[in-house]
This record gives structure tokens, C-alpha cells and sequence, in this order.
């Protein structure tokens, strides 16, 4: 029985082009709504499995906005057991703060009783980028890390971990507890079903203040890189398409 | 990326369903040098057709509707787009049932197979439906879904292909040009675009949720709303999965929750219009690529959307429960809602500026022929008055009353929403110079484009009791909401003595200059040359024939005519005389300087004589003239003419003296036994009692003079519009005939007495439906009470071989048939059918 902790981050759903906010503190989410990043959908995935697998059940940490119950109640929708929100605004936190917050959460919740063998994040957030928060935990935890993985398999207390490397797949194997950050591709999340949702509707989400005051590195403010040239390639006309098309579509992994 | 035309005969602004049927039925009318510019890419440029449920339910209470559906419909299927499912509205509710009931009416009125069906008959094509979450359903075989997306294509294509069109995709408009013309009259001469201008003698703006952004660079109001329906796609869903093509499963209406479920492969859609309204400016919708989806699928926001989730798992729970069905996909789409519900077409204020707005799927391709035959002919075969732009009158323009009403009419539909229902949003917009005096006197006030108007005054109710039962009480709560046994009690006292009627929202406007009385002969059907102080009422044709509008027209002076019409369509008609005035003539509209009074009754005269040293009597102010006499130091406008069928005057009035007329007219007139009287009895029972036809019920684009009985031993000479169809018309056997139909046994099979509201379709006796010579079914027009009768009467056109006297009819009133016999079969009043009371 294996309890896992995945965090998640309320971000923009970013899809297009991406727009900040006046005070460029933040990207501006307005047309395109908020979300988890694809990473997170990845390790929530990864987690519902293992708790699914060994009868175990994943809980969920989110250290942001009032609004971000909503990423939660999503998330729930898809398997996810309890969820835990460390209400703050996330403009005055940097990655040591979140780190911190986590790690203060994992450790009084585990002298509460609980026991999370695997603390799985995104790679990264998809609004800030910082690609700290994870070793940061594990490094207050001290716990062992294992990053930018895709796939994770746990067996005898032990986390089999597997990503992509310089020269290909590369394969960890760390003993439990630990820590893994995840990348989109290894596990293609769930949509939520109905049912769930309704489930997820019924759980009372822990909500919790910030344990310390912000420190660290803060944030400056966001800038945008130059906008990509956007070039058009047409694939041909009619039915003689097809076949392009069809390539294209398995290229991009929408088609197997 | 290639530039636009530099010039072209017409531009079509929009590429969604809307723009491709305009451009295809332009071509097909003839049109060459059409350019077509969208600001995305194509087939599905983004915007709310992209992501359309695209199914059709063809019953609408609204004939309107329902004949631009129909029409839609058979052209989806001539395009082969059409997939035909049926589909459900189903019922939790006895209420529910009953509003179904009435949905039948209206299925039988406009010749819609339909049927109420029996929660296990439901079962029967949707198995996984639970048959104990409701209590019946409306059943409409020809339901189905089309292509919207397939049907455009193919649209704009062949107009390509036939060489009348050119279509640019990825095209922003930045700006219309508009000129001034000698005269004031604007034109539209231009449209910028960041891929360079074209000229243009036609621009239509049919870009559904932009299309506001775009009017107002040429200074037009076109007053839509973005607004949120959301809708969520829920698979697979394994009984679904063996099902071949898009669609076989029946869709299903859920009317008490407002939400619908429709099969869409494997996956079912669920759709709701049980959130509150989310509603959006035009201009803050994302560009495409700031969009995540497309522009108009925004962000799906889970919170609205929880309960119907439950709902729609209550009823389907072995589908939409089933393992492995997940929602896939869920959007908060933006449509386009306007505060009256209907389109938005026609010319704009800007000459050449046309609109096609505020469009669904299922009217698509109707709109598209209707506007293009506008354009090309100045009518369209359907009727789309109620959807004519020029319909709006200021105060409709504003943005806020847009929100407003629309924010207050999202939930209604699927709501039961009673014919006569009012808005409760913006209100008090519009008052009366009288309206204190009025609000004193327990007026309940009914809405018409924007005036308040007193339906009835509560200070009549004392009349009840006077009259007993002759104010034909109603005991069913249907038939008495928006309603009260005091319209008829004033009708009485109206009759018996006189009745004051407040007639402020009469949109009133004059016609001077030398080319007066050329303007007015070509735009009325009746002769206009005449004396001065003639009062002329005369239909306004359209150029097939057609009505546009019945009204008066006063004439003045030589080169002074004025018109005086209803405030409902009063402005198309002030933009249908604007467009045909010849030069030398000059059109201003009165309509918020001069407030007019009614007053009726047989004791009019003696009481108007008490306020007055003029000559009144019928040899001094003979019917159908008028002039101006004073009432104390107040100069009024009088005009010796009736639409409740007794003596009396239009009394017209500038703004400022309005009320002092008002406050005079009553208590000189109270020792008479007048009283104030509301539009119920003007534009009901006065009026039904008399036959009077009404524009909008009787008489609309579709109807002629001839049909409607009221046509004149003679036509006059000078031309006018419409006078060659007329002309045939009057020579031609009508292909159906107005009638007027008493019912003769009000008792339901509960026992309770029914009255009918209008929209009811005529029958055999037996039940059998009866059919016009156009092919139409006979459905009453207008219902009211004619209380000097003791009657409950009904207007309907009825085939020819059925518009006699004394033909024994049925009315079918929720799914019950009640006895009905033609009184008059032309425009015979039922009430004092000599006029005598009139002279």
C-alpha cells in the first residue's frame, strides 16, 4: 500500500499566445482559464495508478490562491483521495517558499499519522518555470530525488524511476520514501468522469495558512520572450492530403 | 498571404454559417463581385459555429422562427448535411406537461408532426434513459443534426465555383467608411482591412458575436450579447459505441433542467442553459491565436456547471456513468443573445450597410435566403419583420439594456414562458407625461418598446362588481396570468359611457416639403391626395404585395402630412418612409414631443364638448377628419377616428400638456361614467370585437389585403409599392381568408371553462387538420374577450371553402377540443356590424 503526495499548481491553460498581467507578476489567464500542467496531470496520473495498483491513495498539495480549490475539485474528479490547500498568494512566493511549505505540510502530516512513501511534482511550473521546488523538498526532507522522469514503478520499498536521457532511457532505482519530479509523456492522464466529479465535490479540501514568512529569492517580474515566427505549411488539397495528414497527426502523437 | 479586392459589389463580413449562406444565396440570386473576409482561417474561421451542437428541434412557439427553421432544415437536406435522430423534450413536471401540451399547439398550428408520448415510448429508443425521473415527452420525428460546417463549405464554394465570390480568410476589419451624402443620408462606401480597403456598395456584417465591434465603426448599434452555453462531451459510452455514423440515438430535451443531451459518435453531449448568465463584450473576446481552443470555446467553468451534471447522471446513469466514459471535452461556447430573442437583419441607418446577426444554427441557412432575397428584391418570401434591425428604438441600443435583458432571458430557454409575460429588467424607461397620475390609479403596467403602459388601472376594479359576470372571469391560472376580468370591465364602461386611453407610445412622425404628398401616394396603398384635415388609415405594402404596416396618415397641410403609427414596429416603419421619401420631402419623427389620448364611448362628445367651445358635433368634425381645437388654453391635435369602434378622438397632444389634458378629460368626464382604460381593452377586446386587424397577428409580409377582407371597391391611380402584385391580388381567388370565430363551449374534460390566448391551431370538428391554399394550417391569430358579445372570440385565415358564416370548426387549446363557429367571414365587425355607434 503505497500513499502518495503529488503537488499541483493553479497555472494559465496556455494554449496560444501567452499574455501577462499588467503588474507582469503573472500571466494572464482571462481567455484561457487556469489549470495543472501537463507535467502535474502526468505524476497525478502516475500516482492514481500506484495507489489504484497497491490499494494505496494519493493526496493532493496546492500552495495557492482561494481559486485554486478549483484545480483541486479537477483533480480530485480524476481518482485523487484528499486534497490539502496551503492557502497564499503565490505572487510573494518564491521556490524556497513553496519547498518549505511542503515540506512543512509532509512532516507534520507524517507526525499526524500519515506516511507519504512517494512525493511526486511536475518537472517545473508551467507559469514560472522555476524547476526547483522538488529538490528543494526532497533536500528538506532529506530524501533521495530522482527528476525529469517520466515513468515510475514501485516495488519491495523500492521507487524504479525511468526518463529520458542524453543517451537514452535511463532507469533510477532509489528506496522509498523519496521524491521524483515527473514529465508529460509516460502516462496519458485521465480525463474525469462523471461520477468522479461528483465524488470529488464531497471531499472536504484541508485548507491550511502559510507556515513562514516569504524568503529566499523573490520575483522581479515576468518578460516575454520574442514571439516565435509562426510559418504555414499547407499539406495539399483534398482528398490527396489524407496521407499528410495522417503523418502529421502520429508525429504529433495525436494518432497511434 | 494574398491582399483583398480593391473593390467589389458587395462584402460579406463572416464565413460562419450566416455569411456562407448570404454569399450563396447573393450568387444564386444573381450577385457577382461578392468578396467574403473572415478574420480566421477556414472552414472554421472560430467562431460560435465551430462548435455548435448543431441539432434542429423544428417547434417554436414563433412562426417566425419556426418558417426560417423549416427552411433551414430543407436545405441542410438538399446539401445532404442533415442527419435525421428525433428527438425528445421530456417532462418532470405536471406544469411541464403542460407547457408540451401547448408545444402541440404549435406543432399542429404550423404542420409539424409531433406527438406526447409515454415515459416508456421514450425508453424505447433511448434504453438508457431512467423512466421514473419524468412523466412524459414531446416526440418530434423530423429532429435531427446537420453539418454546419460541411453545409458552409459547400455554400461558399459553389459560390466560387460560379465565379460571383471571392473569399479571403485571415482578414481583420479595421474600420468602415462612411459618407455623408448631401441631405444627411450616410452610406457606406468602404471597409479597411489590414490586407488593404475595398470599395464596396454593400457590406453585411454577419459575424455573430463580433458583429457589435464592427457596427460601431460605422456608428451602428447592434445591440447582441456574447453569452456562455455551456457544454461538455462525455465518452465513450459503450452502448453508444456500436451505433454507426454521427448520430441514432433520439436527442433528448431536458426541458426542467434545462439541459439536452445529444449523441455525437460514441460520445454524448451534454448542454445546459441552466447557468446563470455569463455574458461577455465583443471586444474582449481573444483573438484566435490567444485563444487555447478557439475564441469563442472559453475556459470551462466546473462550478456552473455541477448541478445539471448530477441531473443529466440521474437520468442516464447506465450511459454517462459507465466505466471508462470521461468528459473529454467541456466549454463555455459563446452565442449570441439579443434583449427581444430574435435576429438582428436588414439594413442599417447606413445605406448599404447590412446586418445578419444574432443567428442559430437551425435558422442559418433560412436567414441567408431571407436576407438575400431582401436585398435583392426589398422583401423576403418568409416574413422576418420581428428580426428587422430598424425595429430597434434608442433606448434598445444601449449595450446595458442588451445585458440586462438578456441576463434576465437566458434561464427561459427552455423556460415556460407565457405569451403575455413581461420583463422585469430595465424598466421605466419610457413614461408617459401621465404616468404619475396613472401609478396613482393602481395602473399595471405593461411594456412596449420601452413606454409604460397601463394594461389596466386597479382603481376600476369597483366595475367588477357592477358587471358581474359579464367580465367573462377566468378560473384557469394559465389563462388569467398577465390578465384581469378588469380589461373587460373597462371595455364595458367604455361602451356604456366613455373610456380615456393613454396612447403616448404611438411612434408619430411627419412628412413635409414638396415632394410630401409624392412620397406618401408611393409608400400607402390608400389615396393620399386629399383634403386637408382627411385622416387617411391605409395599409403600407411591401413590393410583392405583402403588408409592411397598417396606419394614419393625417394630412395637414398641403405639403404636410403626418404619420401615426404603433410604437412596436413604428420605427421600421419610419425607416420604410425615410427610404422611399422623393426628393423635396422631409421626414421628422414627433414621436417624444407629441403624447396622444383616446378618448371613446358614447358620452365622448358631450364630454370632449364640456372641454371645449369647438364644433364637434358629426356635422362640424365629421369622422375621419381633423383639426385643431383648444381645450381651455391647451392646443390639441384632434383626429375624429376609432380603433375600438366608438365615437370619439385621437387627442394629440405636446408632451408638456399631456397631463393637464388628461387630469381635465377624466374628472369632466366623470360624472359621465368615464373612465381611464388600458391597452387591454385598445389593442384587444375593442379592437377583436370589431374585427380590426392587427400588424404583426392579422397582417405581416406573408398576408394580403386581399386575404385579410380589406380590400376597397376601388385603387387609386397614382403608383404605389406593391400595386402591380395587389392589382393580381384582387383578381385571384384569396388562398385563405381572415375569419372571425366565436367559441361555442368553453368546459374542459376537468370541467373547467378555457380560454384561448392566440397561437392555437382550427380543426375539424372531428380534429382533422385543415389546410390554406398556400399550404398553411389555420391557427388563430389573435383571442381576446368581446365582452359586449358575452363572447370569447378568435382571428384565423381558414381555406377558402371554410370562410362561411356558420362553418362549425374546433379549436384545439392543450390538446383539447373545443367547438368554434365562423361569425364573419371578411371584415364584418361582430360587434355593432353597421358602425352606427362609430358616427
Amino acid at each position: 500500500m503505497v500513499d502518495v503526495l503529488v503537488c499541483i499548481k493553479r497555472v494559465p491553460d496556455v494554449g496560444g499566445q501567452v499574455l501577462l498581467t499588467a503588474d507582469e507578476q503573472a500571466v494572464d489567464g482571462r481567455y484561457v482559464g487556469f489549470t495543472v500542467s501537463n507535467h502535474e496531470n502526468s505524476a497525478v496520473e502516475l500516482a492514481i495508478r500506484i495507489a489504484e495498483a497497491t490499494g494505496g491513495t494519493v493526496t493532493l498539495l496546492t500552495v495557492g490562491p482561494a481559486e485554486a480549490a478549483e484545480q483541486l475539485r479537477a483533480t480530485l474528479a480524476l481518482g485523487a483521495h484528499a486534497a490539502i490547500h496551503v492557502e497564499a498568494d503565490p505572487a510573494a512566493l518564491g521556490p524556497a517558499d513553496i519547498a518549505r511549505e511542503i515540506a512543512t505540510v509532509v512532516t507534520e502530516k507524517e507526525a499526524a499519522g500519515a506516511d507519504y512513501d512517494l512525493i511526486l511534482l511536475g518537472n517545473d511550473a508551467a507559469d514560472t518555470g522555476d524547476f526547483q521546488v522538488g529538490i528543494r523538498v526532497a533536500y528538506a526532507l532529506d530524501r533521495p530525488v530522482v527528476g525529469g522522469v517520466s515513468a515510475v514503478e514501485v516495488a519491495d520499498g523500492s521507487l524504479t524511476a525511468t526518463g529520458a536521457g542524453t543517451d537514452g532511457e535511463v532507469s533510477y532505482a532509489v528506496p522509498l520514501p523519496a521524491v521524483a519530479t515527473v514529465l508529460e509523456g509516460g502516462a496519458e492522464p485521465r480525463y474525469p468522469t462523471l461520477k468522479g466529479r461528483m465524488a470529488a465535490k464531497k471531499v472536504e479540501i484541508e485548507t491550511r495558512q502559510l507556515a513562514g514568512a516569504p524568503s529566499g529569492a523573490q520575483r522581479v517580474r515576468l518578460t516575454l520572450p520574442p514571439p516565435a515566427p509562426s510559418t504555414v505549411e499547407v499539406l495539399g488539397e483534398g482528398p490527396e492530403a489524407a496521407g499528410a495528414v495522417v503523418d502529421l497527426f502520429e508525429r504529433l502523437g495525436v494518432a497511434r | 498571404m494574398p491582399d483583398v479586392p480593391a473593390s467589389a459589389k458587395c462584402v460579406v463580413i463572416g464565413a460562419g454559417i450566416v455569411g456562407n449562406s448570404l454569399v450563396h444565396h447573393l450568387a444564386r440570386l444573381g450577385w457577382t463581385e461578392i468578396v467574403q473576409i473572415d478574420q480566421g482561417p477556414l472552414p472554421n474561421p472560430g467562431g460560435s459555429t465551430g462548435h455548435a451542437s448543431n441539432f434542429i428541434f423544428p417547434v417554436d412557439h414563433s412562426r417566425e422562427i419556426t418558417d426560417l427553421t423549416l427552411d433551414s432544415v430543407r436545405q441542410y437536406r438538399e446539401l445532404g448535411v442533415f442527419t435525421e435522430s428525433g428527438g425528445f423534450e421530456i417532462a418532470r413536471t405536471p406544469e411541464r406537461m403542460e407547457e408540451l401540451r401547448r408545444r402541440m399547439s404549435s406543432a399542429r398550428a404550423w404542420g409539424i408532426e409531433a406527438s406526447l408520448v409515454e415515459p416508456a415510448f421514450v425508453q424505447e429508443l433511448v434504453p438508457f434513459i431512467e423512466t421514473d425521473q419524468f412523466i412524459g415527452a414531446f416526440w418530434t420525428p423530423s429532429v435531427g443534426v446537420v453539418d454546419s460546417l460541411r453545409a458552409g463549405t459547400i455554400m461558399r464554394e459553389g459560390a466560387v465555383a460560379q465565379g460571383a465570390l471571392t473569399t479571403v480568410p485571415n482578414v481583420e476589419v479595421l474600420g468602415l467608411d462612411v459618407e455623408e451624402l448631401p441631405g444627411g443620408e450616410r452610406r457606406i462606401r468602404r471597409v479597411r482591412t489590414d490586407r488593404g480597403d475595398i470599395e464596396a456598395d454593400y457590406v453585411v456584417i454577419a459575424c455573430g458575436v463580433w458583429s457589435p465591434k464592427i457596427g460601431d465603426m460605422a456608428g451602428v448599434s447592434i445591440p447582441l450579447t456574447p453569452a456562455v452555453h455551456q457544454m461538455i462531451s462525455v465518452g465513450p459510452i459503450p452502448q453508444l459505441a456500436g451505433s454507426a455514423g454521427e448520430i441514432s440515438v433520439p436527442i433528448i430535451r431536458d426541458m426542467d433542467t434545462f439541459c439536452y443531451e445529444r449523441q455525437h459518435g460514441a460520445d454524448m453531449e451534454v448542454g445546459s442553459y441552466a447557468h446563470r448568465a455569463i455574458l461577455h463584450e465583443p471586444e474582449e473576446i481573444p483573438r484566435l491565436d490567444q485563444a487555447k481552443l478557439s475564441p469563442t470555446e472559453l475556459p470551462f467553468t466546473d462550478d456552473d456547471f455541477d448541478l445539471q451534471l448530477e441531473q443529466a447522471l440521474e437520468l442516464m446513469p447506465e450511459a454517462l456513468g459507465a466505466d471508462g466514459a470521461e468528459m473529454r471535452y467541456a466549454i463555455n461556447g459563446l452565442l449570441s443573445l439579443t434583449c427581444d430573442g430574435s435576429p438582428i437583419l436588414g439594413e442599417s441607418h447606413v445605406k448599404g450597410l447590412w446586418t445578419a446577426a444574432a443567428v442559430w444554427i437551425k435558422e442559418g441557412p433560412g436567414v441567408g435566403r431571407a436576407v438575400a432575397e431582401w436585398m435583392t428584391h426589398g422583401q423576403s418570401e418568409i416574413d422576418v419583420s420581428a428580426s428587422d434591425i430598424a425595429r430597434f428604438h434608442p433606448h434598445q441600443m444601449r449595450r446595458e439594456h442588451t445585458r440586462l435583458r438578456t441576463g434576465e432571458s437566458f434561464i427561459k430557454t427552455y423556460g415556460i414562458v407565457h405569451p403575455a409575460e413581461q420583463y422585469e429588467s430595465d424598466r421605466d424607461q419610457r413614461l408617459s407625461p401621465m404616468h404619475e397620475a396613472q401609478r396613482k390609479a393602481g395602473a399595471v403596467f405593461f411594456e412596449a418598446v420601452g413606454w409604460e403602459r397601463p394594461q389596466w388601472y386597479g382603481s376600476n376594479a369597483d366595475l367588477l362588481e357592477e358587471y358581474g359576470d359579464r367580465v367573462l372571469p377566468r378560473e384557469h391560472e394559465w389563462d388569467s396570468r398577465w390578465w384581469s376580468p378588469i380589461v373587460n370591465a373597462e371595455h364595458l364602461r367604455m361602451r356604456e359611457a366613455a373610456g380615456v386611453i393613454d396612447l403616448t407610445a404611438f411612434a408619430i412622425f411627419d412628412i413635409t416639403g414638396p415632394g410630401a404628398l409624392a412620397s406618401v401616394q408611393r409608400t400607402c396603398v390608400a389615396q393620399c391626395d386629399v383634403a386637408v384635415g382627411k385622416v387617411i388609415y391605409t395599409p403600407v405594402l411591401d413590393h410583392k404585395g405583402g403588408f409592411r404596416s397598417d396606419l394614419t396618415v393625417m394630412r395637414l397641410a398641403d405639403q404636410h402630412f403626418r404619420v401615426v403609427t404603433g410604437g412596436a414596429h413604428g420605427m421600421a416603419d419610419k425607416k420604410w418612409f425615410a427610404d422611399l421619401l422623393v426628393d423635396g420631402a422631409e421626414l421628422t419623427d414627433l414621436t417624444d414631443r407629441i403624447s396622444t389620448i383616446g378618448l371613446w364611448g358614447p358620452q365622448a362628445r358631450a364630454i370632449l364638448g364640456e372641454l371645449s367651445s369647438d364644433d364637434l358635433s358629426d356635422d362640424g368634425f365629421g369622422f375621419l377628419t381633423c383639426r385643431e381645437i383648444q381645450v381651455g388654453d391647451i392646443t390639441v391635435l384632434a383626429s375624429r377616428i376609432s380603433y375600438v369602434g366608438d365615437l370619439g378622438w385621437e387627442l394629440y397632444v405636446s408632451f408638456d400638456d399631456a397631463a393637464a389634458l388628461w387630469d381635465r378629460l377624466l374628472a369632466t368626464g366623470e360624472p359621465y361614467g368615464a373612465r381611464p382604460v388600458g391597452i387591454g381593452v385598445y389593442a384587444t377586446t375593442g379592437r377583436i370585437e370589431k374585427g380590426y386587424r392587427a400588424f404583426g397577428y392579422e397582417l405581416d409580409g406573408e398576408r394580403t389585403i386581399v386575404e385579410a377582407g380589406m380590400q376597397r371597391p376601388k385603387v387609386k391611380a397614382a403608383d404605389f409599392v406593391g400595386k402591380a402584385a395587389y392589382l393580381e391580388q384582387r383578381e385571384t381567388e384569396p388562398a385563405a381568408v381572415l375569419c372571425t370565430l366565436q367559441v361555442e363551449d368553453h368546459t374542459s374534460a376537468a370541467g373547467i371553462r378555457r380560454y384561448m390566448l392566440g397561437g392555437e391551431p382550427i380543426l375539424t370538428r372531428a380534429g382533422e387538420p385543415l389546410t390554406d391554399g398556400h399550404g398553411h394550417h389555420p391557427y388563430v391569430t389573435s383571442a381576446g374577450s368581446a365582452p359586449s358579445l358575452g363572447r370569447h372570440l378568435l382571428l384565423a385565415y381558414l381555406p377558402p371553402d371554410r370562410a362561411r358564416v356558420g362553418t362549425e370548426l374546433a379549436v384545439s387549446y392543450m390538446e383539447e377540443l373545443y367547438p368554434v363557429t365562423v361569425i364573419c367571414a371578411d371584415a364584418t365587425a361582430p360587434f355593432d356590424p353597421e358602425n352606427a355607434r362609430i358616427r
